[in-house]
């Protein structure tokens, strides 16, 4: 494996992590746009709240990690895509930003209708940005980024129903998150509530994958023969994970399933990464042909080594003194 | 607008997308630079409240700690989410620079990038540690806050101190882009200067931004000793990075003097090159003629300060070419004097501080004292943003200084209008919620003195109603 290949790897490390973690931040905001009037959506929302707050900020590092790495180590490849995909990638950002401090300032806004508002404003980033953050996906595995272009990519269904599957695996990973939280905290009408909001999300997200492998056929039929040729231990790994979350989300099991809902979505994207290898743009540019100059390389990998280093340490750090109950729960 | 109009004029025949390119990206780090000094700076004053809090057992200071953490919990977020506009705008609007350039001076920011997720996991710990930790537990977690703050703004300051003194790297004849040293790029001219000159800024801010909340109380009547500690430890910090403040100007006029003439001329004004340059403050330069309307001029000032001597020769406009000269000089000479105009200000009041405090060893009781210092803050900020406008439209029409123009980094997609738009709207409503969110934090405050420390973007899990 070469030092880009690596590289690479780490990006789509980020970029699985950012799909595990970031994509159920989205999820979870929508289910905090549709958890219904202020009295009887009080109690989903907290907790909503309660769960997404500490860690949307940390889940939003991933992404984060993943545009500074693209520019760093495969620069031609990252100005090609800003290029083509100018106006969802835009339209990610609006969205992150109202995401961000839409959540971060809505809890101290004081009168109840600010908070609404900053409610909604959170609830409309987290229906944007996966779908364009999908959309973006989908462009690229249709090749409609070519390298050095100057135009948009071209709308295709693919991209389209690859935003939404974004959308919808967000919220079913969200939903069942959320589900085993509730019951965690032994508050099973809650856990009912989002038990339902799983299930049709998991349908919806069903829908979605199947259209979009069929777009895909017809719009790359070569991209759609990779997939399914060469990803897909991967795609049934996922589809067999994500089925199992779905049946885990069922009234008093609740150990597992966090971990089988982590699979199933790192192994979707994994079975994309293992289609789409070796190349960064399919199919103009490979990833030995984008990449940046071997010393960029071996610096992003030693910042790699550090990185885990450093960082590991503080989450375990934060972890236990979690789990020991040191950091308070204010009543 | 008329700034809009200003910067159209010299650059019409350019790609139609650079205009409203340069003023998102001006737009939105101009928004973020506002969040920085209190990340940056922030947990060091409440490390101070918090250790004075430990060793005299003071809950006044404690509590001030606690409430300072709440804050730099708040705008480190609204920092982040608008952090992460600035680096999809690096692709998004200048595909040129990163497509190009991603692989010399991308490293700092991977660098800045680990720094900031450990700030994000330290900041955790102490928020919602204030309870169970051991009160020195707890303070020693917090301790690493400043310094990892530190590493975060060498690596952001380091990757603009490449565009402004670029190096690590050499153009080959066909124009490739080769002898690739990351690490030559992290350290470059401008670093020393830029570093020195950032940190104590990004501490007066929050110093001064701080104090000036609390002044504001004092002057209200609220004459208690939360009052008198949220007003001189601030102000304290403040009084000892204003001077070296002015002292790293100084250095960065004589680094920018050395690597970036064209912007030094721009600065001052420098009509042509030459010993005996005035200092000219304001006044208007007409680029058409190459002179200088208006102003107060002080013989010989400006070639004193930039070599200690008034036959210090200076670089001048005219020895430039027309278009690599500053597309806007007025705006960055108004700038600089601006800056400076503060600097020496602000250094005034710190003064004045200085010799109140030393007399009666207590907040300095003169009304013009406290008026003055309630501004403070504002100032500060003003000068943070004037010099930021030095650095980045003095460096025009470059990018990365002397390699890539930046009409040849803008992006060559449509919509950039449009995007510009939506973004000046969107910060509109995040910054005025951001506000709200902050008064809101404070008259809960004011109404229970015991806080629940439940209300920021951080930690474990808080409690769900029933
Ligand atoms: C607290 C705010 C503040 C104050 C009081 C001053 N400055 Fe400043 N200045 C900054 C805040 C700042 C800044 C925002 O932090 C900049 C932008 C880039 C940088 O590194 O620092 C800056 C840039 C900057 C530059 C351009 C550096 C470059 O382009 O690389 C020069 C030459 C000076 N300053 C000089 C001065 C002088 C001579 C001052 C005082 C008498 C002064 N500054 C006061
Ligand atoms: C690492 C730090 C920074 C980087 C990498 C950076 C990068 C850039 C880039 C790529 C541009 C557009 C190209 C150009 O017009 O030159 C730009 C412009 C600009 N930046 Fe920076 N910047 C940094 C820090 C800042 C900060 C903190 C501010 C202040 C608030 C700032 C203010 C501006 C302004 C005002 C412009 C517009 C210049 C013009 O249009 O004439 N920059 N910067
Ligand atoms: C082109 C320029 C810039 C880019 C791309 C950029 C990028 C970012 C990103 C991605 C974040 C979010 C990190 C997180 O999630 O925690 C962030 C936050 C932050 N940035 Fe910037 N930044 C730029 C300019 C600057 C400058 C010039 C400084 C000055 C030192 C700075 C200091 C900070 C700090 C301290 C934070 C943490 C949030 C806070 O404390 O408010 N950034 N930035």
């Amino acid at each position: 494996m070469s030092t880009a290949d690596a590289v690479a790897v780490i990006i789509v490390l980020a970029m699985t992590l950012y799909a595990c973690s970031g994509l159920a931040d989205f999820g979870a905001g929508l289910w905090d746009l549709a958890a219904g009037g202020r009295a009887a959506g009080r109690q989903r929302r907290a907790l909503i709240d309660a769960a997404v707050t500490p860690v949307w900020e940390v889940n939003h590092m991933w992404l984060i990690f993943m545009l500074i790495l693209c520019w760093t180590a495969f620069g031609t490849a990252f100005a090609a895509i800003m290029t083509a995909l100018f106006v969802p990638l835009t339209l990610a950002a609006v969205g992150i930003v109202l995401r961000g401090a839409g959540f971060a300032v809505r809890k101290d806004a004081a009168r109840s209708g600010a908070r609404h508002l900053a409610g909604w404003l959170f609830g409309a980033g987290a229906l944007i940005t996966p779908f364009c953050l999908g959309y973006t996906l989908g462009t690229l595995m249709t090749g409609g980024v070519a390298p050095g272009g100057t135009g948009p990519a071209p709308v295709t269904a693919t991209a389209v129903l690859t935003g939404l599957l974004a959308v919808a695996t967000g919220a079913f990973v969200a939903a069942g998150y959320l589900t085993a939280e509730a019951g965690r905290r032994g508050l099973p009408v809650l856990a009912d509530w989002f038990r339902v909001r799983a299930r049709i999300a998991g349908g919806a997200g069903l829908l979605a994958g199947v259209a979009a492998l069929t777009a895909l056929r017809f719009d790359q039929r070569r991209m759609f023969d990779l997939l399914v040729g060469r990803g897909w231990p991967l795609l049934a790994l996922g589809v067999l994970a994500l089925g199992a979350t779905f049946w885990l989300a069922a009234p008093g099991r609740r150990r597992g399933l966090r971990p089988a809902a982590v699979t199933g979505v790192a192994a979707l994207v994994c079975a994309w990464a293992v289609a789409q290898y070796p190349y960064l743009l399919p199919f103009g540019l490979t990833i030995e042909q984008g990449a940046g100059a071997p010393a960029t390389m071996r610096w992003v990998l030693v910042w790699f080594a550090v990185a885990v280093l450093l960082v590991g340490p503080a989450l375990v750090l934060a972890y236990t003194l979690d789990q020991r109950d040191r950091l308070a729960e204010e009543s | 607008m008329s700034s809009l109009t200003a910067l159209a004029g010299p650059i019409l025949a350019e790609p139609a997308q650079l205009l409203p390119a340069r003023q998102q990206m001006a737009f939105t780090l101009m928004f973020h630079i506002i969040f920085v000094p209190i990340g940056v700076a922030l947990p060091a004053l409440m490390l101070i409240a918090e250790y004075k809090g430990l060793r005299r057992g003071d809950e006044v200071a404690s509590r001030l700690a606690r409430r300072w953490s709440h804050v730099a919990a708040l705008t480190f977020a609204v920092g982040a989410a608008s952090g992460t506009v600035l680096s999809f705008e690096m692709g998004l609007l200048w595909p040129g620079l990163t497509g190009r350039f991603g692989e010399v001076f991308g490293i700092p920011f991977a660098m800045e990038g680990v720094a900031f997720f450990l700030e994000a996991i330290l900041m955790a710990v102490y928020i919602y540690g204030w309870r169970r930790l051991s009160p020195r537990a707890h303070f020693l977690l917090g301790l690493p806050i400043p310094f990892v703050a530190l590493a975060g703004t060498f690596s952001i300051i380091s990757a603009n101190a490449w565009m402004n003194t670029p190096s690590g790297f050499t153009v080959a004849a066909d124009g490739t882009i080769t002898d690739i040293d990351p690490g030559a790029a992290i350290f470059t001219d401008a670093l020393p200067y830029e570093l020195a000159h950032f940190v104590p800024a990004a501490y007066m801010a929050a110093g001064f931004t701080v104090a000036s909340v609390y002044v504001v109380g004092w002057l209200r009547g609220r004459r208690d000793r939360y009052h008198r500690l949220g007003i001189l430890i601030p102000l304290t910090v403040a009084a000892i990075a204003t001077p070296l403040q002015l002292v790293s100007g100084d250095l960065a006029a004589a680094g920018v003097l050395a690597d970036q003439p064209a912007k030094f001329a721009a600065m001052e004004v420098v009509t042509e090159p030459g010993t005996h340059q005035p200092e000219i403050l304001f006044g208007r330069y007409d680029s058409a003629t190459n002179t200088v309307a208006g102003g107060v001029r002080i013989p010989g000032l400006d070639s004193w300060l930039a070599g200690g001597s008034t036959d210090t020769a200076v670089p001048g406009l005219s020895q430039f070419p027309a278009d690599e000269r500053p597309s806007n000089v007025n705006i960055v000479h108004w700038a600089f004097d601006v800056m400076v105009g503060i600097g020496t200000l602000l250094f005034l009041l710190v003064v004045w501080f200085a010799v109140a405090y030393w007399r009666r060893r207590d907040v300095p009781q003169s009304r013009p004292f406290l008026y003055a210092a309630a501004g403070a803050g504002v100032l500060t900020y003003v000068a943070i943003e004037a010099g930021w406008i030095v650095t980045e439209v003095g460096r025009q029409p470059w990018v990365v200084y002397g390699h890539l123009r930046t009409e040849d980094a803008v992006t060559r997609a449509d919509g950039v209008w449009v995007s510009f738009t939506v973004i000046v709207l969107l910060y509109t409503v995040v910054g005025a919620a951001t506000v709200a969110a902050l008064r809101a934090m404070s008259r809960r405050w004011r109404r229970d003195d015991e806080t629940p420390d439940d209300a920021v973007p951080y930690g474990p899990r808080p409690a769900v109603p029933r």
